[in-house]
């Protein structure tokens, strides 16, 4: 029996909080203990103090009905037309300019295939995120390197049908690729009876496609050129920076699913800004996490305070289906059960058409099909209640009904 | 005669939707139309015409020939026109178009094996019950597969392609080159074959459409009241668009059967058929692509059925989802602070217009009396009565109202004036969030404007240069309550957009606090008591000094304001930001420190009772003693403060930017530094001596570097000015304590404008290679390119003005496109998320009831109750159970 004049040991503060871990969320129930351990507290005060907890947090509760999703939407909507548009913002990162600000806000928003400048953040594993030299080694097997990139000129001979090819050495140190690789890139292309040759002396490789066309050449000229010697498709460039008491990459450009294969890469770490990237190279669950993370980072950016949670029910409504759709038309409001509701926002006469078509019911359970209806009572917040009784007394009275 | 009426106390419960079949459209019309006049000599509707009376009535006082309803009542009634060729319905082409190439041109049948039809059957009906989208879907997929079938396993016919000419013509290609053409009777009839199981399959549903109904043989004819005539001034009658449209098919019409009835050559039928085919087209949408649209006679295309319904003016947008109301006023708002922030004031004239109905009871019979006695032109007056048989007494006729108002009994309405005490709402355009529209108190005030008190502005977004603002009062009972408890003003300081108060000080509020709260500010007992009086406070606390004089502090001042039990730690706005704080030492008094209500050190300023700032003193009252508690702390404690700023006063002048020769100095070495050092960057640069940023060229990476320099300069200039400027100037006061202005704000007025720029970067557009032509081309140095050396109060060059004009001008084109985008994204965001809600399982669903989240936001708790975020201020919670 512990004394309630008795201090509690530290042990004790924890058991007895944890007691009521399902009572409280358990970021209040780690701070708690993080705040309570080490103090010199009787048990009768813990108890006050959990007590006290307990009823705070049920008080700040949601209540029923609630239209959280209309208060989300107008939170992230309200603060947008504060936004300045022309963000193309050095965020952090001085090399490359990122799409910030409302633009960005819309692209996550509509869900788009690329965002207008992909980005990754490339963490390294133990062995490479402690020295430049290392760092630079996986950036270089991962910044996309073709023969432009090496090369000091490329020329097309029209004469010989051929392709020349002067390599420029600084270049090739720098990516880190010899003749040798040039040359089997070629010859991966050649075809039947093409030839590449290889000029060591001159730093020279001499390419010539089984081709006797000129405009077939001018295209295969383009070819030679992006061409791919390493690294991988889509990274257009890689940098090595600094951050905190680690080497990370940053790169111009996206491939998740490539990048994370890539030695020397911690892959727990690695993400990139396309969501629909990380939906198919992580899942769904992934994707919204980024959608969050996505959201409230351009939020931050513009000094603009949104509760997360309210970007946390659209990244909700944006993945629920299991893939990652758009907020709009061809998305979550198109796919709506409602006729009325799809109707009322956009291509009205189609929906109506199709609906007739299929026969389809609206069983007017949403706001905007109510108010088109003309409902007294809107099934959101205090129109939500409904009120079942049990009949008691005699006939009701038909003419006042 | 008898007379039809309508039950009106029905409920929708749900809407299906479907395809009106012939037999449908004949029992649904009162008449069959046959002649395209609509009006004879005497200006009577002609029968069987478009505007036969027994399609409704839209004249006052001329009953309906079918139901015998006066104009408002008559709910019209349809016709129909006979067609003498069927034609197909262009809203259902594609539709058309798919069931043609998923069904076998010989049997009808679906070009699927039976069990397959089966399967597929099986699993729409299904699937049209849980997830109809996946129905869709699925039935999608069906008419996809059966499409590439081509023989058909029923009847083993071959199968040939359906070509589709847009907009409504189709083509058989029965061997390579032969192409035949299908009518629209042709296409009806292979319709008409299909059975209705194998339609289940692909998604139709055969009971209510039909897909040979989508060819039409009847078209219906829509009421008057649909395409009403309008009686031009000069007595000529313009009819409908849609009239016009009908008159165009019905001439067609017979001038097809009387072709066809006279047995005329088939490329003149043809061609009627076709144009028949074209008018019932635009009739249903005249923007149908490759189609020339309908004209009136004046050139203006017609507004047929599909344009009715689209856009933001359309029925659906215009006309159903937002709808027009009564018991509403719009004027121009003006500020009083001495209106609670719960109050709005009402101008007279607006108050006698608007009404209240309430209803006669014993208790309130005497007051009702009174009103009606003082009729509709008397402030607190009454303007009908409605007696309990329904029927309405408008007073402005009445000759003895003493005489009515003692008849007065208790189940009487009494529609009243609006008055002092009842609930309003107030909203201001546009509405972006929940609280654009709040309730607000009555008081009803002399003059013409609304009235609102100023910490109410921020979540209106409202300023008085001319904003107008609307007023709707609510008329029964159950909306009264629920605008006084879920949207009265108090209840609304908390934010849900990011949990902290969005109503509080703002400007002289928030200067006035902070003159009042500094250290120097003592007060004698006259002035203590005038500020005490005007927060309604009738208790002097003991003064602070009681020699040579009784003197009291100002932070006593504020203190008396603040409820008992109050304990809050945080920085003020002025804080400097120290590395290290000094907390209670602090050099600027900006550590401020509430214990039990009693204001012990710091000045209040913007982060303290400001507006927007989470966290703060008012946030605090409103999570321990409630918004009530809230309320009244705004509405004493800043009449207090405008109390105090009165007195003192304050006034900014050109003074305060006022910089002496010794800052000017210092700021003209900077610039001199700065001149040299782009000089020298730029020299470097041409001689290619320069690191150049990954990823960039030469010049890119110079004008990066330079701007970078450029902008260092404005801030050290603006750092030396605000070093000379300190306390002493009002300015500067302004922007520390965030009143108004920032420090950039100030820089730019007193020490220099900096670069102006053109997305983000230096100005480039112009003559070759210079801006203007007073410089040199190829000049890279500051002065050509957009930077401004002059601040406001120096006054800008006229080139220098140039320049300001132009990002000025990017600023205002960026503005007018931001707010037409971040709109649509709005809208976009919002009809999304409509329908999401809590249940009373705590999980967050759809309407259709799709859980999105078990948990809203993971831990349930609502960000308008939440102390910025975070569900329990824990440290608070600690502190008062240990006493600290």
């Amino acid at each position: 029996m512990v004394d309630d004049r008795e201090y509690l040991s530290r042990d004790e503060i924890k058991v007895l909080i944890l007691k009521h871990s399902d009572e409280l969320p358990p970021i209040i129930i780690e701070s708690l203990i993080e705040k309570l351990e080490g103090r010199k507290i009787t048990k009768h005060q813990l108890k006050a103090i959990l007590n006290r907890v307990i009823e705070e947090y049920q008080k700040s509760l949601v209540e029923p009905g609630e239209a959280v999703g209309v208060v989300a939407a107008q939170s992230i909507g309200e603060p947008s037309t504060q936004m300045t548009l022309r963000t193309f913002h050095l965020a952090g990162v001085r090399e490359f300019n990122v799409t910030l600000g409302l633009p960005r806000l819309i692209e996550i928003v509509d869900a788009r295939r690329t965002p207008s400048t992909p980005l990754m953040t490339i963490y390294l594993d133990e062995e490479h995120r402690k020295s430049r030299e290392k760092a630079l080694e996986v950036a270089r097997r991962i910044q996309l390197t073709t023969i432009e990139n090496v090369a000091k000129n490329i020329a097309i001979d029209y004469l010989e049908f051929a392709i020349i090819i002067d390599l420029d050495e600084g270049m090739m140190l720098d990516r880190d690729v010899d003749l040798k690789t040039v040359a089997k890139a070629l010859d991966k292309i050649k075809g039947k009876g093409g030839e590449v040759v290889v000029d060591e002396k001159h730093n020279r490789v001499i390419f010539k496609p089984p081709i006797t066309d000129y405009i077939k050449l001018r295209k295969m000229f383009e070819r030679v050129r992006s061409l791919r010697l390493k690294g991988i498709k889509g990274i257009k460039r890689v940098i090595v920076r600094k951050e905190k008491d680690e080497y990370v990459l940053i790169a111009e450009g996206s491939n998740l699913a490539a990048v994370l294969s890539v030695n020397g890469v911690d892959c727990t770490r690695t993400t990139t800004n396309n969501i629909h990237e990380i939906a198919e190279v992580l899942g769904i669950e992934a994707a919204r996490q980024a959608i969050i993370k996505e959201m409230m980072s351009v939020l931050e950016e513009q000094g603009l305070e949104v509760d997360i949670r309210h970007v946390m029910l659209v990244a909700d409504i944006m993945t629920s289906t299991g893939r990652v759709r758009q907020i709009g038309r061809h998305g979550a409001s198109g796919e709506k059960a409602s006729v009325l509701a799809r109707a009322a926002f956009e291509v009205t006469v189609k929906h109506l058409l199709e609906a007739a078509a299929r026969g389809e019911v609206d069983k007017l359970k949403g706001v905007a099909e109510n108010v088109i209806v003309g409902s007294d009572l809107i099934p959101v917040g205090s129109g939500m209640v409904e009120l079942y009784m049990k009949w008691r007394g005699g006939e009701l009275d038909k003419s006042r009904a | 005669m008898s007379v039809l009426r309508l039950e009106s106390n029905k409920v929708i419960k749900e809407i299906k939707f479907g395809v009106l079949s012939p037999e449908d459209i004949r029992k649904l019309s009162v008449t069959t139309i046959v002649t395209s006049d609509t009006y004879d000599e005497d200006g009577m509707p002609v029968r069987a015409g478009l505007m036969d009376r027994r399609l409704g009535t839209i004249e006052p006082g001329v009953r309906c020939e079918t139901c015998g309803n006066f104009v408002g009542q008559c709910p019209g009634h349809f016709g129909h026109i006979e067609l003498a060729r069927p034609v197909i319905h262009v809203g259902f082409v594609k539709i058309i178009h798919a069931l043609l190439r998923a069904t076998c041109r010989n049997c009808g049948r679906l070009l699927l094996p039976q069990e397959d039809i089966d399967k597929y059957k099986e699993r729409i009906v299904k699937y049209k019950e849980r997830w109809p989208l996946r129905a869709v879907k699925l039935s999608e997929t069906v008419i996809k597969k059966a499409s590439k079938v081509t023989e058909c396993p029923h009847c083993k016919a071959r199968q040939h392609k359906i070509i589709l000419e847009k907009p409504m013509t189709f083509y058989e290609e029965r061997e390579e080159g032969n192409v035949v053409k299908l009518t629209p009777s042709d296409v009806r009839a292979r319709l008409e074959r299909i059975p209705d199981d194998d339609l289940t399959a692909m998604g139709l549903d055969p009971q209510v459409a039909r897909p040979e109904w989508m060819v039409l043989t009847v078209l219906p004819v829509p009421p008057i009241c649909v395409r009403p005539s309008i009686t031009l001034e000069s007595g000529i009658r313009s009819e409908d668009d849609l009239t016009h449209k009908l008159v165009d098919i019905i001439r067609i019409n017979e001038r097809l059967r009387e072709s066809i009835e006279a047995g005329a050559p088939q490329i003149i039928i043809d061609d009627l058929w076709e144009l028949l085919q074209y008018h019932v087209a635009t009739y249903f949408d005249n923007e149908l692509p490759n189609v020339p649209p309908a004209k009136h006679r004046s050139g203006r295309p017609l507004r047929t059925l599909a344009q009715r319904l689209k856009g933001k003016e359309g029925r659906f947008r215009g006309t159903l989802s937002g709808k027009r109301v009564d018991f509403s006023a719009r004027t121009v708002i003006s500020p009083d602070p001495n209106l609670s922030i719960n109050e709005v004031g009402v101008p007279v004239d607006i108050a006698k217009i608007l009404i209240v109905p309430e209803r006669v009871t014993e208790f309130n019979l005497e007051e009702m009396r009174k009103l009606i006695i003082r009729g509709p032109y008397e402030h607190p007056g009454a303007n009908y009565v409605i007696k309990p048989d329904g029927s309405r007494i408008d007073l402005r006729f009445v000759k003895d109202r003493k005489a009515l108002a003692e008849t007065l009994a208790p189940g009487y309405i009494v529609e009243r004036h609006l008055r002092d005490g009842d609930v309003v709402l107030f909203n201001r355009q546009p509405s972006l969030h929940r609280m654009s529209i709040m309730a607000h108190i009555v008081r009803v005030l002399p003059y013409k404007t609304f009235r609102l008190n100023l910490c109410v502005c921020p979540p209106y977004n409202a300023d008085f240069d001319g904003d107008e603002m609307n007023l709707h009062v609510p008329q029964s009972e159950e909306a009264r309550a629920e605008a006084k408890i879920l949207l009265l003003v108090q209840e609304q300081i908390l934010s849900p957009r990011y949990g902290g108060p969005i109503i509080g000080g703002i400007q002289d509020y928030i200067l006035s606090a902070f003159f009042l709260t500094r250290k120097t500010t003592i007060l004698d007992k006259k002035h203590v008591c005038q500020l005490l009086m005007a927060g309604n406070i009738r208790e002097l606390p003991p003064p602070a000094f009681r020699k040579p004089k009784k003197y009291w502090t100002g932070k006593q001042i504020f203190s008396v304001f603040l409820p008992k039990g109050l304990y809050i730690t945080l920085k003020a706005s002025v804080c400097a930001k120290c590395s290290q704080c000094l907390k209670e030492g602090c050099p600027h008094d900006a550590y401020i420190i509430i214990k039990d209500g009693v204001l012990l050190s710091g000045v209040i300023d913007k982060n303290s009772i400001g507006a927007q700032k989470p966290e703060n003193v008012l946030h605090r009252i409103v999570k321990d003693f409630g918004t009530a508690a809230c309320r009244d702390f705004i509405d004493r404690a800043f009449k207090m403060l405008l109390a105090f700023l009165d007195r003192r006063g304050f006034t900014m002048g050109l003074d305060c930017l006022d910089l002496p020769d010794e800052a000017w100095n210092r700021i003209n070495e900077v610039f001199k530094e700065t001149e040299e050092k782009v000089q020298r960057t730029i020299e470097s640069a041409l001689r290619g001596e320069i690191e150049l940023l990954p990823g960039k060229t030469l010049k890119e990476t110079l004008e990066a570097k330079i701007m970078e320099i450029l902008s260092e300069a404005r801030d050290k200039a603006g750092e030396i000015a605000s070093e000379y400027l300190g306390f002493s100037s009002e300015a500067y006061v302004m922007a520390k304590t965030g009143a108004r202005a920032n420090i950039i704000n100030i820089t730019q007025m007193s020490a220099c404008l900096g670069q102006q720029s053109i997305r983000g970067e230096r100005p480039k557009r112009g003559y070759t290679n210079r801006l203007l032509p007073h410089f040199k081309p190829g000049d890279l140095s500051p002065k050509p390119k957009g930077f401004v050396y002059s601040s406001f109060k120096k006054g800008l060059s006229p080139i220098e003005f140039f320049f300001h004009a132009m990002s000025g001008r990017e600023g205002l084109v960026d503005t007018a496109v931001r707010t037409a985008q971040s709109g649509y994204m709005q809208r976009r965001l919002v009809n999304a998320l409509q329908d999401v809600h809590v249940e009373y399982d705590g999980t967050v669903r759809t309407a259709e009831g799709t859980v999105l989240q078990l948990k809203y936001g993971e831990d349930g708790v609502d960000p308008a109750k939440s102390d910025h975020g975070v569900p329990v201020n824990l440290d608070q919670i600690i502190r008062q159970v240990l006493g600290e």
